[in-house]
Formats: structure tokens, sequence, C-alpha cells
């Protein structure tokens, strides 16, 4: 019984997914200015060696610290993150408000395609996307920020659909408040935990999306490091230097950790356990 | 039978409309096929001949027309890549290996995912469930070609199961071929099963406090009987929807996990035309993966009918 009332007082997922995302991403920004070796620095004397006190993730067939180059190379991981969740977010957001807001016959239309795309799994549509628009890290972006647009679009439309009928949207009404006003100033920042849910699941896809796009090179060039990039780089060498897959893999599962456990935390807020 | 024919007549426009996007996508990339042939330094009078004689002077309308009714003979053309070769010999090859690692990666996910996810309802807030709810969430959050890389470090490099990189075509020796697909597969598989774990507790859950269960138990069954006769049943109706995403997850899956194990199948021919920017078999591929895509949902949706008569009604 005590500890039941001790999981409902802290929402340990929501805790533990804050602490690994913040640590990852402070590990991060730290990468961009310092690490603790070159990032392309190569020393021929330590050539494929294992974790030690002074490369504890070992090094590269070039001799390259892995631990400086996961620093730097998540970078690239949230920058693309970081995009194309804004990507989504804006647009799927203002589509979503207003489809769900004055309904109608587009809103039947643009929930169809929202639909059909949705059955679709992200990795398989920016392939699709990707093999239009060419590789690259751009391409990523844009690629994996239209894909992200529907299921925002669809949680932000759902909210709004509820909250259109509740009094203080009514009584806003009555006091003569712009649509446009009720919807910005009243409706979305009444629903920001869907929204912050929404954006989680996009980070965790997000993620995912990009490590294998990389990993199958047609996401980030190098010499730019990424993860999946590493990982790719990393799986010819895996029978000599296995550490170097092993690190950056275990970096990249626990950044979708983090980011799938805020949004599992944050739901159990909204609607309570189960 | 008004509810098929509605869905059919969904599902032919849904894949007319397919054709059109792709084609069209296709056809607006800068640099059209000619100069992709001949490289950049053509002369006029070369990419005009060449052109003329592929048919891209016609009106975008009369090649889409033509695209279409070759496409559904099944000719894409000839590949840019792999000279002389047709498009859809190269698909006919390769067809094959990524159908059965995508079977035995489904069976894998229908043979461990039920009884798990019916475990974790059935134990639910006890530790049991806890255990698996974390297994599963930490399941999800491994990418599968990491996974793929372990798998053959593991089983590959040290175990020595199977040798990576050496595939068996299936025409060969199929029983060859499945021995070695079945690491690729569960690569696909594990992240998968755990979204279906996680999907059919959440779904049995959600039963459990209904009056129909109620009346089961006020009838006397036991905790087993209940699941197994009464729950089960609609429990499993949603599981069904959700399996269309699943096999479309399988297939994105493959893509890559084909990658790391070498296995020869349709996406590591995507792939390589990607890179190579071998358009006819792109454009394919795409074509193919949607439709299957389309086509899966729209079976779905026949199974859910069958299932739970009650949505022809909705």
């Amino acid at each position: 019984m005590k500890e039941k009332q001790f999981r409902k007082k802290h929402n340990w997922q929501l805790i533990i997914g804050c602490g690994l995302t913040g640590f990852f991403v402070l590990f991060t920004i730290v990468g961009q200015f310092w690490t603790p070796y070159d990032v392309t620095a190569m020393d021929a004397a330590a050539r494929s060696a294992p974790p030690s006190l002074a490369h504890i993730m070992g090094t590269d067939n070039f001799g390259r610290d892995v631990f400086s180059r996961v620093m730097n190379g998540c970078g690239n991981t949230f920058l693309v993150a970081f995009c194309t969740v804004g990507i989504g977010a804006v647009f799927g957001t203002a589509i979503g408000a207003l489809t769900g807001f004055y309904g109608g016959w587009i809103d039947e239309i643009i929930m169809r395609i929202n639909d059909a795309i949705l059955s679709f799994p992200s990795i398989l549509l920016a392939l699709i996307l990707i093999s239009l628009l060419g590789p690259g890290k751009l391409n990523i972006i844009i690629a994996l920020g239209i894909i992200f647009i529907p299921s925002f679009a669809r949680i932000v439309r759902g909210e709004v659909l509820r909250c259109k009928s509740l009094e203080y949207v009514q009584s806003a009404r009555v006091m003569g408040i712009s649509n446009f006003r009720i919807i910005f100033a009243h409706i979305l920042p009444n629903i920001w935990v869907s929204m912050l849910t929404a954006a989680m699941i996009g980070f965790n896809n997000a993620v995912l999306s990009e490590a294998s796009m990389s990993y199958l090179s047609l996401g980030v060039q190098p010499p730019e490091a990424s993860l999946g990039r590493m990982l790719s780089e990393a799986q010819s060498l895996i029978f000599n230097a296995p550490w170097y897959a092993i690190f950056p893999g275990i970096v990249i599962i626990l950044i979708i950790l983090g980011f799938s456990m805020i949004s599992e935390g944050l739901r159990k807020l909204q609607w309570g356990e189960n | 039978m008004k509810y098929f024919i509605k869905k059919a007549v969904t599902l032919i426009i849904t894949l007319l409309f397919i054709s059109v996007i792709t084609f069209a996508a296709f056809s607006v990339i800068p640099g059209d096929a000619s100069m992709t042939r001949l490289g950049t330094e053509a002369t006029p009078d070369q990419i005009e001949a060449l052109r003329e004689e592929m048919g891209l002077n016609k009106p975008v309308t009369e090649r889409y027309i033509l695209w279409l009714s070759d496409a559904l003979r099944g000719d894409f053309g000839e590949s840019y890549q792999y000279e002389g070769q047709q498009v859809s010999a190269l698909l006919a090859d390769r067809l094959p290996v990524t159908v059965l690692l995508a079977v035995i990666s489904f069976l894998m996910i229908l043979v461990l995912s039920v009884p798990l996810g019916i475990l974790a309802a059935k134990h639910s807030g006890k530790w049991l469930d806890t255990a698996i709810n974390q297994l599963t969430q930490i399941t999800m959050a491994i990418p599968s070609f990491f996974l793929g890389i372990i798998l053959t470090y593991i089983f590959g490099l040290i175990l020595k199961w199977f040798q990576p990189g050496l595939f068996i075509s299936p025409s060969e020796n199929l029983w060859g071929s499945i021995r070695y697909l079945i690491f690729p597969a569960a690569a696909i598989a594990l992240p998968k099963i755990a979204m279906v774990v996680k999907f059919l507790r959440n779904s049995v859950l959600s039963e459990m406090p209904k009056d129909y269960v109620r009346t089961a138990y006020s009838k006397g069954s036991s905790k087993n009987r209940a699941l197994s006769r009464h729950i089960l049943k609609n429990a499993l109706i949603p599981v069904i929807t959700f399996m269309a995403l699943v096999v479309a997850e399988i297939l994105a899956g493959s893509i890559i996990v084909e990658q790391v194990f070498s296995v020869p199948g349709v996406g590591r021919l995507l792939i390589s035309a990607i890179s190579t920017r071998d358009y006819p078999v792109v454009q394919a591929v795409v074509t193919y993966v949607t439709a299957v895509v389309v086509i899966i949902n729209f079976v779905v949706d026949m199974l859910y009918q069958l299932a739970d008569p009650r949505v022809k009604a909705a």
C-alpha cells in the first residue's frame, strides 16, 4: 500500500526520463565546444584500443576517441530532432487547430490524407521522401518534418474539438473574442500537456529515423560525425573493436528511452495509471 | 457486401492516387532521365535524340497513361544502374527473399507477443506485469539496425551459428535460407513484439471492467476462463487493425535490416538505387511498397469486419 502511494506521488517515469534527456542535452551541448580529444585527431599508437581510463569508450580503427566522437555526433542527432519536431509542431498545430475548430469538408479531406499518411511507418515515409529529395542532412530534416505534421495535427485537432464545447470557450465567444484569439490564446495553452506528449513521441521517432537514415548513408554525410553513421562504420570492424559499435548504439537507445519515458510519464500525469 | 464494394472502390481510388503521386514526384526531379543517362557532358542534340527515343517529349498525361499501363503489366522499364536489366526482373529476383523475411518475422511476432501480452494483462499491477512493461519500453527504444549488428556479433562471429554476409538463396536451399533469415527476422521482430505486447495488454485491460466480464464472473467462471472464453475475443479485435501497422513496420524494418545482414532483398535494391539515382528502380519499389501497405490496410479492414460485424453499421 505504501509503495502504491509512493508511486502515485512520484511519477518516476517522468523523473527518470527528464533526467536522461537533460543529461544527454547537456552532454551534447558541451560536446559542441569541448571534447576530451579532438574529434578528428588520429592516434596511430592507439588504433582500435579497448576502453580504458584514457579512452573510456575506446578508439576506432584510426585511433580516434569514440567518446569524443559520440559527444560531438549527438549534436547532429539533436539538431535534426529539434528541427523536425519544430516543423511538425508549427504546421501540425496550425492545421490541427484550424481544422478542428472550423470543421467542414476541408477538415474531412485533410483528416483523410492524415490517416493515409499515418498508416505508413515514419522510417518508410522518410525513405520514400529521401528517394525523391536525395540524401543529406537538410533533406532528412525536411522529410522527417513533413512526416511528423499529420500526427501532431491529429492530436491537436482532437483536443481542440474536445475544448470547443467547454464552458470557457463558450463564454469567450459570448464575450465577442475573435475565433483566432480563442484558438491561440485560450484553447492552445490549455492543451499543452497533449502537445508536449506529441512532441516527445516526435523526438523519439526523429532520433530513431535519423539514426537509421544515417546508418544507410542517406542522412548526415561524412566528415560530420553522427551516431548512425558511426554504427555503419563500426559494423565492419565489430570483430576487432566491438566497443566502437556498442557505445554509440547504447547512447542512441538511452536518448530514445529518455524521450519515450517522458511521453509515458506525461500520459500518466494526464490520464492516470493505464 | 455493400461495405466490401465501398471499401474496394476506395482502395482502387487510393491506388490510382498513389500512382499519380509517384509518377508526378519522379517527373519533377531536376534533371530528367536522359541527362542522368548521358551525364553532364552530353551535347543538346544527343539529349534531344535520347528524349525522343525514351518518349520524354510526349505530354505528361500521355506519359502517365503509358507508364501506368506498363506498370500494371509489371513493366517498369530498364534499370540505369544495371544496364540492360529490366526492373521487373530485378524485382522478381529479390521479392521472394523479402517476403520470406517478412513472413518469418511476422510469425515470430505472433507467437511471442500474444502470450506475453495476455500474461502481462492477467498479472496487471504485479511484478511480472511491471517487468514486462519495463522490458517492452526498453526494447522499443532499440533501433533495429543496432539490434542487427549485435545479433551478427553474438550469433555470427562469437557463437558462429551463421556466417554473416553469406546468404543462401531460397531457390537453392530453402532451409538454409530460413536458417540465415532467422537472425535478421529477429532484429526486425523484437521491437515490434514489444509494440504488440503493450497494445494487447492495454486492449485486454480495457475490456476487463465491462459488464459482460462481470456477468461471466458472476456465473462462476474463473479468471482464466473469463479471459480465454470472453475477454480475448473482444480484446483481439483492435489488435487486428494494429497488425496492419505492424506489417508496414516489418516492411520498413526489413529495408534497413537487409542492409545489416547483406540480405539481397528489395530493401537493398532500393538503398543502392537511391544512392546511384537509379530512378526507374526507385519508382518501382516505392510504388510496390506503398501499394502493399494500402492493400494490407484493405485486407485488415475486411478481416476486422468479419471479426466484428458491428463496424458494418458504423
